[in-house]
């Protein structure tokens, strides 16, 4: 496996980074605080004009045709500024649901159109999967994927019954949702519809990971110029060997979180059905760097970080939720615990990359 | 400017005038030892690189012992491959809940680690260098090799301490109170690990130097 990234890849990493970078800033985000939906439109039609919300779809179906390792990137980005907006669910789970739908020559007639909408930006998709207790922004939403048992509904967001609850991070608008499942609205079941629903906690769980990554980076960004700021006993906080190693233990989890996270893409793109350890151990070591980046973020703050007016709470609190967000460390580690109990479990230097073909590829 | 002008040599050490005291380690092997020359000579022939060439090579060798070559991925993969045979080995006589986690960590950190060394081989073949993140190296490995051999020894339980003597002891411990032993040098050698926090803190992240 080739871990660099392509021009084209880093080329649109950029434009979207820079596009967010200027857009998506903390009085911006406090503004959506206080507003109905949470939503800022007019930047959702911006992340709509970079090409996003088609760039997972095949070309067949009117997208972009790219894939996960293309997206992870953009995902990080939208982690580094703690975007509100729910772009990474929408181009990451919601999407690819809708056209493995379509690839297993399942669904009924409004998968397409609703994929169609999609790419277009016409319309907005939830999923509701059952690790999850909730759907973030599900009032904002024209549709949900909705989970009874193994099977997989598609049903109108009017036709369920939403009941808002309130996270700790003022950014998320939560619901709980209830639906009467009614069977024209089914467009999976059985070990089709389990299947779909594990691929999506996977395709969940590596976007969340690279938010995750974002996040800490967006902490220790923050943390390097307030302790470079501030002031005591006439230096920098930050000159402190005290302060730097908080944050140099941050670097350290995020520089060993990257490439797995890296690899967990990777994995999910080119063999999707044996994903779920490369998946496990990219959310649960994304997990440790950003909860390490929240903790020692707000010490290097001192009693500044403790403060509502700081905006770092705006990054841990993501942070916190996300952590938790499909599958949380003791979902994911019992994963790799059960695999590693398996006899058969491949492990060693020999099979990093599995037996062989991930080991062919060229491009990462 | 002294440095500027460093010349190394290389000196037999049967060579008359050098005298060997070896240092013995906490583990009582002579990994080191004091050298002392007396009046020793050796040809220029020697020297190691060109004339006041000695500042680089120190340099370059001190930038691979934090790069890729210090420590094989391969070996600590091949480390928690064994951990996780003795976890699965000792399976209901394991008491300490903690083992669990610590033995899904060190695979995980141990699959990092060999992760980022491919990421870092695929950066170098593209025409990239090394730069100061591969101080996050070096505090990485010596930290999961602590890890890894600490679990080892919880998994031991009480006959941990036993230096394997017999066929039957060493079939039993294996080698891990010798590893557990030299896992304690990882985080001094090769640049304490608080140096290296100083110089990720300083010149990865920017951090001010006072």
């Amino acid at each position: 496996m080739n871990f660099t990234f392509d021009d084209d890849q880093l080329a649109y990493r950029d434009a979207v980074d820079s596009m967010l970078q200027a857009e998506v800033t903390a009085d911006r985000i406090r503004a959506r605080w206080e507003s109905a939906t949470g939503i800022d439109d007019a930047l959702v039609e911006q992340v709509q004009a970079l090409g996003l919300g088609s760039m997972l779809v095949p070309e067949s179906l009117g997208g972009l045709g790219l894939g996960p390792v293309d997206f992870i990137l953009l995902a990080e980005a939208c982690g580094r500024v703690a975007l509100p907006e729910s772009v990474v669910d929408s181009v990451m789970v919601a999407t690819p649901l809708l056209v493995d739908v379509l690839d297993r020559g399942l669904g009924n007639g409004s998968v397409q159109r609703v994929i169609e909408g999609l790419c277009a930006g016409e319309l907005s998709v939830g999923v509701g999967h059952p690790i999850n207790p909730c759907i973030n922004f599900a009032d904002s939403t024209d549709w949900l994927l909705l989970a009874r048992g193994e099977a997989l509904y598609l049903v109108p967001t009017d036709q369920a019954e939403l009941r808002a609850v309130k996270s700790v991070d003022p950014s998320r608008r939560l619901f709980e949702v209830n639906f009467e499942p009614n069977p024209e609205q089914r467009i999976a079941e059985g070990d089709a519809g389990a299947a779909l629903w594990r691929s999506t906690l996977n395709r969940g769980a590596l976007a969340t990971a690279a938010v995750l990554l974002g996040l800490s980076d967006g902490i220790v960004r923050q943390c390097v110029q307030y302790s470079s700021d501030r002031q005591q006993f006439g230096r920098p906080i930050g000159a402190n060997q005290a302060v730097k190693h908080l944050m140099a233990d941050v670097a350290v989890q995020m520089e060993y979180a990257r490439p797995v996270i890296h690899r967990a893409a990777y994995t999910v793109a080119v063999a999707p059905t044996r994903a779920d350890f490369a998946v496990s151990h990219a959310k649960v070591a994304a997990a440790r760097a950003a909860l390490l980046a929240g903790r020692n973020g707000i010490q290097v703050h001192g009693a500044m970080g403790y403060t509502w007016e700081c905006d770092l709470h705006i990054w841990v609190k993501r942070a916190w939720a996300l952590t938790r967000e499909y599958g949380g460390e003791g979902f994911h580690k019992n994963r790799i615990h059960q695999w590693l109990q398996q006899p058969n479990a491949l492990l060693g230097p020999e099979f990093t990359f599995g037996r062989g073909s991930l080991l062919d590829s060229t491009a990462a | 400017m002294l440095w500027l002008r460093l010349n190394p040599h290389l000196v037999p050490l049967n060579a008359e005038g050098v005298t060997v005291r070896p240092i013995p380690q906490l583990n009582g092997l002579p990994g080191f030892a004091e050298i002392f020359f007396d009046d020793v000579r050796v040809p220029v022939f020697n020297r190691l690189g060109g004339e006041g060439e000695g500042w680089r090579i120190a340099m370059a060798t001190a930038g691979f012992e934090r790069g890729l070559m210090l420590r094989s991925p391969a070996r600590f993969q091949q480390a928690s491959k064994r951990l996780v045979e003795l976890y699965r080995q000792r399976g209901d006589d394991i008491i300490d809940p903690a083992a669990e986690d610590a033995v899904v960590r060190c695979y995980m950190d141990a699959e990092a680690y060999a992760l980022s060394t491919y990421q870092t081989a695929s950066k170098l073949a593209a025409g990239g260098s090394i730069g100061p993140e591969a101080s996050c190296n070096k505090i990485f490995w010596s930290e999961m090799d602590l890890l890894i051999h600490e679990t080892a020894m919880k998994l031991l339980g009480p006959r941990a301490e036993i230096e394997p003597t017999t066929a039957a002891e060493i079939a039993e411990l294996g080698t891990w109170l010798d590893g557990f032993q030299f896992a304690q040098s990882g985080p001094i050698y090769a640049g304490t690990n608080e140096i290296q926090r100083n110089i990720i803190a300083e010149r990865m992240l920017g951090m001010p130097r006072k």
